[in-house]
C-alpha cells in the first residue's frame, strides 16, 4: 500500500496496467515490481524446479524471483525482472512458469516431493533405461522445470549496436559513481557515466541519508544538472555495462524502450554498446545478501535494503506489519525508516547478542528467524531465541545478511576477488582490470562519506594517468558511519532453507555436494546448479560459498570463488546480434547489370556475396536446362554475353610489378609484352593451388590482375603480404579495383560483329590476336579490351567504368539479340568451361598441386615463387596420385554426379578401393551427353580406360570412359580465331 | 581487443584479419632446405607470454601489422608496419 507524501513517483501521472489479466494502477516512476506491492499483489511467480509461491525479493536488476513475460507474438519477452521493468500505461504483464494459474498450479506437486528432488537427482534418477533419456525423461523434465518462453514467431522488435569512445567511464550512479563524474567532468576529462537505473543516484534514492545537509537524491540531482550542463560529460541511464574486456573495451546494454508503451515505434528496443575508455571506474554498488533459513522463500520475505528503497523511493509499504532480520546494523535503518513513516514494525531481530539497540521496537538481541509460515504468502515467523521459540504476526519479513560488493566485472578478465574478515565479503583487488578502479559500496566502502571520498579519490588517479590536471574536490558532508555485522549465512534447523532463489537450491543442497566430495566450489556450482540461473547467484553465491566451507570444515577464502562471467545481468542473443541478422550477417553485392538481370526475369544464385544470373528463362521454356542450353547454343553459334565484374581484378603499379608476378605467379609475367594477357597459376606457401586467373600487362610498370570471384579477398591479402612482409624493398603498389569497372564477357563466333560498332575503331584481327589487351573507346567511353575465352570461343572481356556498366550491358544484349545470341548465365557459363577442360575452385579447391591439375610444367624452372618449393616434395609430384581428367558415361544416358567417388571397373565400392571423385559435371548440349571433370589416380595415363563412378548417397552407378579433360576443340583453333 | 596501425592508429580488432606467427616475414631462401622449410610452413611455437604475430588491417589501410603482445595478459606491447619490420 501507499504511504502518502512518500517516494519519488510522479504522483499527478497515474498508469495502468494488467498483470495476469487484472486490472491495476500505479503512477509514473514505478516499477512493475513497487507498483505490484502497492496493489498488495504478493505472489508473482512460481519457482524453476518445485514451483514454490514466490514474491519479490528485491528492489534491482539481481531479482532471481519476480521474472514475468510482457508482450506476445513476435514482441514476446520472457524472464522480464519485475524490479527493473518501468511502468508504462497499457502495461500487460504474465506470471511464468505455472499451470493452470499462479494461485493453482498443478506442478506445485513437485513441492510435496522435494525430499526426492535434491541435488544430483536428475543425474542419479533418469540413467536407465538409456534410450529413455531423449524420448521420456528430457522432455519431461522440460516441461515440469523453467522460466519463461519465447513465441516461436520472428522477433519483431529492432535492436541496434553503437560504439563510443571516453576518457573515463564511470560505472553506476550512486554516490561514488557521481562523485566521480563530477571530479572528472570538471577536469575537462571526456566522461561517460553510465547507470542500469533509469533514474541517477543509485542507493541515493532508496535511502533516507542527507549529504550536505540535503536530501541524498536531491544532492544527486544538483550534481546531475551540473553533468548536463557539460559538453564532456555523456550521460547513460537505462544502460547495464555487462561486461569488461581487453584494453578498455566493454559492453553494455541500452534499454531504449522498454519503458515505452509505444514499444518499437521509430526508437530500437536496445542498443548494444561497445566502448572504448582510456580509464574506468567501477562504481557497481553492493548487492544484500538473504539469509538462509527455512521456508526463508515465502512472498513477502524480502531484502531489508529492497523494503527500503520500496519505502523511501515508491512510497510503498509492502506489510502492515513489518519485521526486520539481520546481522548488522545497516537491517535497523529499515526498522527505523517504516516507524518514521508510520508503518508497524512487529519486531527487529539481530542475531548478534551485542547489537545496538534501537528504541521503539520490540528488539530481539541474539535471535534468529528459523521458520516462516502462510498459504501463498507470508503470515507469520518464528523466532529462536536464548529461552525458547517466539511467534510474531507479519505479512513483511525484512533480512539482511550483510552486503556483497558488486565486484563481478572485475573478475571478467579472470582477476580473483579478495575476502575481507571485517565485512564478510568479498573485495576487488586492485589491477584486476587494467586502467579500472573500483571506488565506494563495490570496492567495500559502506558509508555515504566513503563512497564520495573513494569516487572522488579513483577520479583524481585516473586523471592523472590521462595526465589531466585535477583539484581536490570538497567533498561534501556526509554520514560516515562504520558497517558492523557479525557473519551469519544460514539458521541452522529442519526442513528447507533456501540459499539460490532462482534455481531452487537449498542449503542441504550444498551440504549434499560436500557429502558426496564435491568439495571445490567450482564442482558444488555445477552439481547444485548454485548460480547458474540468469541471475548468476547474485543473492546467492557467497553464502553458498560459506555453507560449502562450513561443511567441509575450511575457511571461505581457501574456499575461493566461483568465477563472474560477462554479462553482468542478461542481454537478449537479438541485442548482441544487432545488426548482423539477416543482410547485415551477409551484405549483397550486386553487378552493374542486376537491374537488367532481374528484370528479365533471371533466378539468382550466390557466388560469394555477389549475386549472379542462373540463367535467363525465355517464354515457353519450362526446365532451367532448356535455357542453359540455349544459352550454350548462343556461345557456340553466335554471340553470348555475360557478367564477369565479380570477378576480382587488383592494379599492380611499380617499376618492380613483374618481379612481384614472377614471385607470386608459378610462371614468368615479366616476359609478357605490353599489350599481352597471359593465364597465371598462384600457389600457398605449402605448394597447394591457391587461385588461377589472366594478368594483362597494361604498360611497361603496370599490369592488371583478375582472381576468380571467390578467392579476391584471399589473392588480394596474399600480395599485400608478399610485398609489405617479404619484398618491402620492391617499388610496386596495389590496389583492388573490381568495383571500380564493369566488364563482360562477349563470346563466340560473333563477338567481334557485337563489338564492332560499339568501338569507336573496329576490331583488326590482326591487332587483336587471342591474348592480347588495349585501351578502347567504347561509344567514347574509355575502356579496356582483353581477348581472353572462358568458353573456348573467340571471345572479349570489354571493361568500362562502373558507372556505364548497365547501359553498356543493355547495349551489349540487344546487338547480340539481333545477331541471334544473347545474354547468358552462370549454368551455360559452367558448362561452356566444363566442355574445354578448364578448372574453377570446384578443381583447385586448396588440396591440389599444379601437378594435379595436368599444369606442373607452368611451374618455371628459371625462377623462384611462392610455394615453389614445398610443390616439389616428393610426395606432391609422385605417381599415384590423383589427378584431373574427363569422364564420359559408357552410355549416352549415363549419369555422372559430382561428388561420387570413381573406383575401377570390376573392384567393389569400398574406401580402400577409392581411386578418385568427381569434381564437376554437366550435360554438354554441344556433345550430346554428359560429361564430368575428376581425379583420378595417375589419371592422365589411363584415358580410354572404363571406371566405375559411384555415389552412395543418391545411389548411382555409372561406367564411364576416362577421356582427355578437353572435351570439346582440343586444339584450341575456335578461340584463337 | 585494441590494436594500433602504424598508419591508422588504434582500432578495434575486429577490423584486422589474423595470419600467424611473424615467423612467417623470414621467409627461407630456396636452397635452405627441408628442414627449414617445414620450419617455416608448419612449425610454430605456442608460447605462454610474449609473442609477435601478423594482423591485416584489413577493414582498414590494408597494411600488415606485427603486433607483440603477452598471451597471457593480453597486452599489447608493441606494433610495427610489417614493411619496416624486416627492414
Amino acid at each position: 500500500m501507499r504511504i502518502e507524501g512518500k517516494g519519488l513517483i510522479a504522483r499527478d501521472h497515474r498508469v495502468s496496467f494488467t498483470f495476469d489479466g487484472v486490472r491495476y494502477s500505479g503512477f509514473q516512476g514505478d516499477t512493475l515490481a513497487s507498483a505490484l506491492l502497492a496493489n498488495g499483489v504478493r505472489l508473482v511467480a512460481r519457482s524453476f524446479k518445485y514451483h514454490r509461491p514466490r514474491g519479490i525479493l528485491t528492489a534491482g536488476s539481481e531479482e532471481p524471483n519476480a521474472l514475468v513475460t510482457i508482450g506476445t507474438g513476435g514482441r514476446q519477452d520472457p524472464n522480464v525482472r519485475a524490479t527493473v521493468q518501468e511502468l508504462y500505461d497499457g502495461l500487460e504483464a504474465r506470471s511464468q512458469n505455472r499451470w493452470p494459474s499462479l494461485n493453482h498450479d498443478l506442478l506445485s506437486v513437485n513441492d510435496l516431493a522435494a525430499p526426492f528432488f535434491g541435488a544430483g537427482f536428475y543425474y542419479k534418477t533418469f540413467m536407465w533405461p538409456r534410450a529413455f533419456w531423449e524420448k521420456l525423461y528430457e522432455p519431461m523434465i522440460r516441461k515440469a522445470a523453467g522460466l519463461g518462453a519465447l513465441s516461436g514467431e520472428d522477433n519483431a522488435d529492432r535492436y541496434e549496436r553503437a560504439f563510443a569512445f571516453c576518457d573515463l567511464l564511470v560505472i553506476g550512479a550512486g554516490p561514488a559513481g557521481l562523485m566521480a563524474a563530477l571530479v572528472a567532468g570538471r577536469a575537462g576529462a571526456d566522461v561517460i557515466l553510465a547507470d542500469e537505473d533509469a533514474r541517477i543516484g543509485g542507493r541515493l534514492l532508496a535511502e533516507t541519508y542527507e549529504i550536505d545537509g540535503k536530501p541524498g537524491h536531491v544532492w544527486a540531482e544538483e550534481v546531475l544538472a551540473e553533468l548536463r550542463a557539460m559538453d564532456n560529460v555523456r550521460l547513460m541511464t537505462r544502460t547495464t555495462v555487462a561486461g569488461a574486456y581487453d584494453h578498455g573495451t566493454f559492453a553494455a546494454l541500452e534499454r531504449v524502450s522498454h519503458h515505452r508503451a509505444d514499444r518499437g515505434a521509430g526508437a530500437p528496443l536496445e542498443c548494444f554498446w561497445r566502448i572504448v575508455a582510456r580509464r574506468s571506474v567501477l562504481a557497481a554498488g553492493a548487492l544484500e545478501r538473504p539469509v538462509a533459513f527455512r521456508d526463508n522463500d515465502r512472498p513477502g520475505i524480502m531484502t531489508a535494503g529492497a523494503v527500503r528503497a520500496y519505502l523511501n523511493r515508491w512510497g510503498v509499504a509492502p506489510g502492515k506489519a513489518v519485521t526486520v532480520f539481520g546481522n548488522n546494523d545497516d537491517a535497523h535503518r529499515t526498522a527505523r525508516d517504516l516507524m518514521a513513516a508510520g508503518v508497524h514494525v512487529a519486531g527487529l531481530i539481530d542475531s548478534r547478542h551485542d547489537a545496538p539497540e534501537v528504541q521503539g521496537v520490540h528488539m530481539i538481541r541474539g535471535g534468529q528467524v528459523c521458520g516462516s509460515t502462510g498459504r501463498r504468502s507470508l503470515e507469520a515467523i518464528t523466532v529462536r531465541r536464548a529461552g525458547g521459540e517466539e511467534r510474531i504476526q507479519t505479512d513483511c519479513l525484512a533480512m539482511s545478511g550483510g552486503w556483497n560488493p558488486s565486484v563481478h566485472l572485475t573478475c571478467h578478465m579472470n582477476g580473483r576477488p579478495a575476502w575481507r574478515r571485517d565485512i564478510a565479503s568479498f573485495v576487488p583487488v586492485a589491477g584486476a582490470i587494467p586502467g579500472l578502479r573500483a571506488a565506494g559500496a563495490c570496492n567495500g566502502a559502506f558509508s555515504t562519506a566513503g563512497c564520495l571520498r573513494e569516487g572522488a579519490a579513483a577520479a583524481v588517479e585516473a586523471l592523472e594517468d590521462l595526465g589531466l590536471k585535477a583539484s581536490e574536490p570538497t567533498l561534501p558532508a556526509a554520514d560516515d558511519t562504520p558497517y558492523a555485522l557479525e557473519p551469519l549465512w544460514a539458521v541452522p534447523g529442519k526442513g528447507r532453507a533456501w540459499l539460490d532463489f532462482q534455481n531452487d537450491v537449498t542449503v542441504k543442497d550444498v551440504k549434499q555436494a560436500a557429502v558426496e566430495n564435491f568439495r571445490s566450489v567450482e564442482h558444488m556450482k555445477r552439481y547444485t546448479t548454485q548460480g547458474m540461473a540468469t541471475d548468476q547467484g547474485k543473492n546467492s553465491n557467497v553464502a553458498a560459498l560459506a555453507v560449502l566451507a562450513d561443511a567441509t570444515g575450511r575457511g571461505i577464502p581457501e574456499t575461493g570463488t566461483t568465477t563472474f562471467r560477462p554479462p553482468y545481468s542478461p542481454i537478449a542473443i537479438a541485442a548482441l546480434g544487432a545488426g548482423a541478422e539477416g543482410k547485415g550477417f551477409q551484405p549483397q553485392r550486386f553487378t552493374t547489370s542486376h537491374a537488367a538481370t532481374v528484370a528479365r526475369g533471371a533466378p539468382l544464385i550466390e557466388a560469394g556475396l555477389w549475386y549472379r544470373p542462373s540463367y535467363f528463362p525465355k517464354p515457353g521454356e519450362t526446365d532451367w536446362r532448356q535455357s542453359c542450353d540455349r544459352e550454350v547454343g548462343y556461345v557456340r553459334n553466335a554471340v553470348g554475353v555475360a557478367d564477369v565484374s565479380t570477378l576480382g581484378k587488383i592494379d599492380i603499379q611499380g617499376a618492380d610489378a613483374a618481379k612481384l608476378l614472377d614471385f607470386v605467379y608459378t610462371n614468368m609475367f615479366s616476359t609478357l609484352k605490353v599489350g599481352r594477357v597471359r593465364y597465371g597459376l598462384m600457389l600457398r606457401e605449402d605448394g597447394h593451388v591457391m587461385d588461377d586467373g589472366t594478368t594483362a600487362r597494361l604498360g611497361e610498370d603496370h599490369y592488371v590482375m583478375t582472381t576468380t570471384t571467390a578467392a579476391a579477398g584471399e589473392v588480394m591479402k596474399h600480395l599485400e603480404f608478399a610485398t609489405q612482409g617479404l619484398h618491402p624493398e620492391w617499388d610496386v603498389s596495389l590496389c583492388s579495383v573490381t568495383e571500380h569497372w564493369a566488364q563482360f564477357a562477349v563470346a563466340g563466333p560473333k563477338a567481334r560483329e557485337v563489338l564492332n560498332g560499339l568501338l569507336d575503331t573496329p576490331l583488326d584481327p590482326q591487332d587483336w590476336p587471342f591474348m592480347s589487351c588495349g585501351a578502347v573507346s567504347v561509344l567514347g567511353v574509355a575502356g579496356r579490351l582483353f581477348r581472353i575465352s572462358f568458353s573456348g570461343e573467340e571471345g572479349y572481356e570489354i571493361a568500362v567504368p562502373a558507372r556505364y556498366g548497365a547501359s553498356l550491358f543493355d547495349i551489349l544484349v540487344k546487338r547480340a539479340e539481333g545477331l541471334g545470341g544473347g545474354p547468358y548465365g552462370m549454368e551455360a557459363l559452367n558448362v561452356l568451361r566444363i566442355e574445354k577442360g578448364f578448372i574453377t575452385h570446384s578443381e583447385i579447391h586448396g588440396r591440389t598441386t599444379a601437378y594435379d591439375i595436368g599444369m606442373g610444367g607452368m611451374v618455371s624452372a628459371r625462377k623462384d615463387c611462392i610455394g615453389k618449393t614445398m610443390s616439389q616434395r616428393p610426395g606432391l609430384e609422385e605417381p599415384g596420385r590423383e589427378c584431373l581428367v574427363g569422364l564420359k558415361p559408357v552410355g549416352p544416358d549415363g549419369r555422372l554426379l559430382a561428388g561420387a567417388h570413381l573406383y575401377r571397373k570390376e573392384a567393389e565400392a569400398k574406401r580402400t578401393n577409392d581411386q578418385g571423385y568427381v569434381t564437376s559435371v554437366c550435360h554438354s548440349p554441344t556433345l550430346g551427353h554428359m560429361i564430368g571433370l575428376a581425379f583420378l589416380a595417375d589419371g592422365p595415363e589411363r584415358h580410354g580406360e572404363i571406371v566405375k563412378m559411384v555415389d552412395g548417397l543418391r545411389g548411382v552407378t555409372t561406367l564411364c570412359e576416362v577421356v582427355n579433360p578437353v572435351f570439346f576443340d582440343a586444339d584450341g583453333g575456335r578461340m584463337r580465331g | 581487443m585494441r590494436i594500433t596501425c602504424p598508419h591508422c592508429g588504434e582500432r578495434d580488432h575486429r577490423e584486422f584479419y589474423y595470419k600467424g606467427h611473424a615467423l612467417a616475414l623470414e621467409r627461407p631462401s630456396p636452397d635452405a632446405g627441408e628442414a627449414a622449410w617445414d620450419d617455416y610452413v608448419h612449425q610454430r611455437e605456442n608460447p605462454a607470454g610474449v609473442t609477435r604475430d601478423l594482423w591485416y588491417h584489413e577493414g582498414g589501410c590494408g597494411a600488415w601489422v606485427v603486433v607483440s603482445r603477452n598471451t597471457l595478459t593480453h597486452e599489447v606491447l608493441g606494433t610495427q608496419a610489417a614493411s619496416e619490420a624486416r627492414a
